[in-house]
């Protein structure tokens, strides 16, 4: 058959699956409907979900590749003096660049409600008496650069900085709560101890190397814990996929809920539909041709419902800020950052949710009508 | 018009902003290249290990620094805060159970 030919004859069967849809509007606009909701639930949670993931990776490729802490009881303790030096002379570490102690700690803001995460970052000149805000307390506290702000210290005695700067408001998926401070002034603050620190931070060159690094630490420190990037890294892909998970299984009512309604529509034939098909045989159609037919309606329908729910989805999740599923994926606080997401979109994951909407639903439309197509139409119209 | 005409213009907008939104997706990425990479210089120069998403207690805000071998965190019930306990509350047998200080207290737990 001539190629024109044959996409003329699609046209008409097109035309006709299309009138024959047309007779129970209300009916099908209602299934395409719920179909498109559908996916678009789906899709919203996997392009969140996704993107978060990889944006967390990404930034967070940069961190220590090991965080050294020391455990006293099975807790987070404090690095003592001399054990930087201990480290440095028990154990050859080799490939390890740089390890210094690092001082942090958390701060607990009883006007907002909030907890603030305190720092004293070694390469950054911060002068005494000034502060470093995140955005999300420049928000909370109204405070801007050349503000002061004062925070009762747990020994009960009133601590007054300056904001020198507020960090970028870009970063603040991973700056949100800091407040970054000149060492001594940390000290003061918390009262910390002289030449204690809160944990190690080290880099090592060698990928390869970080892990002999760690076992050599452990087995020469057994009080210490070493966090290596690796496991942080997975410890948010677990967490994101953990939350994404959750949804999907809140969720998996309703696409059940779905499949139920869908196969029904699709794999039960109403009395009308059987009768068409049996006036179809009748006045000459061949069972290929309606066959044909029903595959166009299940392809038109589950295809549009695809194409309509994902672009609402990307709209949603990317120009909307994902209004509807951020708290659930992201967590809460009252201290939230304020971020949009760069689309990180996983094709795959799309081909996915393409193949188990659209194939089910067209094969479900197929079967029934299989069996009534190749029945003699005189028992068909009967029945 | 034609029905088969009508569905090949719905259809093909619905392709080409199916198409689109990958376009879209790719300039976005664009726009926020150097952002990501200040973020990353950050991390890098701060030495953060977490993104600040949950702050409302330290083995939230840090998950991953947080006591690995400690049970229950804080107090007996505040072992589930996190991740589940961000969507369920521990059964309501065991908050009965104990003193809710998490919750009245004005300094941090």
């Amino acid at each position: 058959m001539p190629m024109k030919t044959w996409i003329e004859k699609q046209r008409h069967l097109i035309d006709f699956t299309l009138a024959s849809l047309a007779r129970r509007k209300a009916k099908n606009l209602g299934l395409l409907f719920i179909y498109t909701l559908l996916v678009f639930v789906l899709a919203s949670v996997a392009l969140y979900a996704h993107a978060l993931r990889t944006e967390a990776q990404k930034v967070l490729a940069s961190s220590p590749e090991i965080v050294l802490q020391r455990l006293v009881a099975g807790r987070h303790d404090l690095i003592p003096p001399g054990y930087l030096e201990q480290i440095g002379q028990n154990v050859r570490l080799r490939g390890v660049q740089k390890m210094e102690g690092r001082l942090w700690g958390y701060y607990y803001d009883s006007v907002v409600k909030a907890n603030y995460t305190f720092m004293a970052p070694r390469d950054m000149q911060i002068p005494r008496g000034e502060i470093i805000v995140g955005p999300a307390l420049e928000r909370s506290r109204g405070l801007a650069a050349g503000n002061g702000i004062s925070f009762r210290s747990y020994s009960g005695e009133l601590h007054t900085f300056i904001v020198a700067e507020v960090l970028p408001q870009t970063s603040e998926l991973v700056s949100a709560d800091l407040v970054l401070m000149h060492e001594e002034d940390f000290r003061a603050f918390f009262k910390y101890p002289e030449g204690h620190w809160t944990d190690i931070a080290m880099s090592v060159a060698n990928p390869q190397e970080v892990r002999n690094v760690a076992i050599k630490l452990l087995s020469t420190l057994p009080d210490s814990r070493p966090i290596l990037r690796d496991e942080v890294l997975r410890t948010y892909a677990s967490i994101f996929d953990w939350r994404e998970g959750l949804m999907l299984a809140l969720l998996s009512a309703a696409i059940l809920a779905f499949g139920i309604f869908a196969w029904e529509k699709a794999a039960g034939l109403s009395a009308e539909e059987r009768r068409e098909i049996g006036i179809l045989k009748a006045i000459g159609w061949e069972t290929g041709d309606v066959i044909k037919m029903k595959f166009w309606e299940g392809l038109l329908v589950s295809l549009l419902a695809f194409l309509l729910g994902y672009v609402a989805a990307y709209l949603h999740v990317f120009h909307l800020d994902a209004m509807i599923f951020e708290p659930v994926l992201k967590g809460w606080a009252v201290l939230y950052p304020r971020f949009t997401l760069p689309p990180h979109i996983d094709g795959l994951q799309i081909a996915t949710l393409f193949f188990f909407t659209v194939f089910p639903y067209t094969a479900a439309v197929l079967v029934p009508i299989w069996r009534a197509a190749t029945t003699d139409p005189d028992t068909v119209m009967r029945s | 018009m034609r029905p088969a005409n009508l569905a090949l213009i719905v259809f093909a907008s619905a392709i080409g902003a199916f198409a689109l939104s990958f376009a879209d997706a790719a300039r976005l990425r664009a726009q926020s290249e150097s952002a990501s990479a200040e973020t990353a210089r950050l991390v890098e120069r701060l030495g953060l290990t977490d993104p600040a998403l949950f702050t409302e207690a330290r083995y939230t805000r840090h998950p991953t620094q947080a006591d690995l071998q400690s049970a229950f965190q804080d107090h007996p019930v505040a072992f589930e805060h996190f991740p589940t306990g961000s969507l369920v509350p521990p059964p309501a047998g065991i908050l009965n159970a104990y003193e809710n200080l998490d919750r009245k207290t004005a300094a941090p737990d």
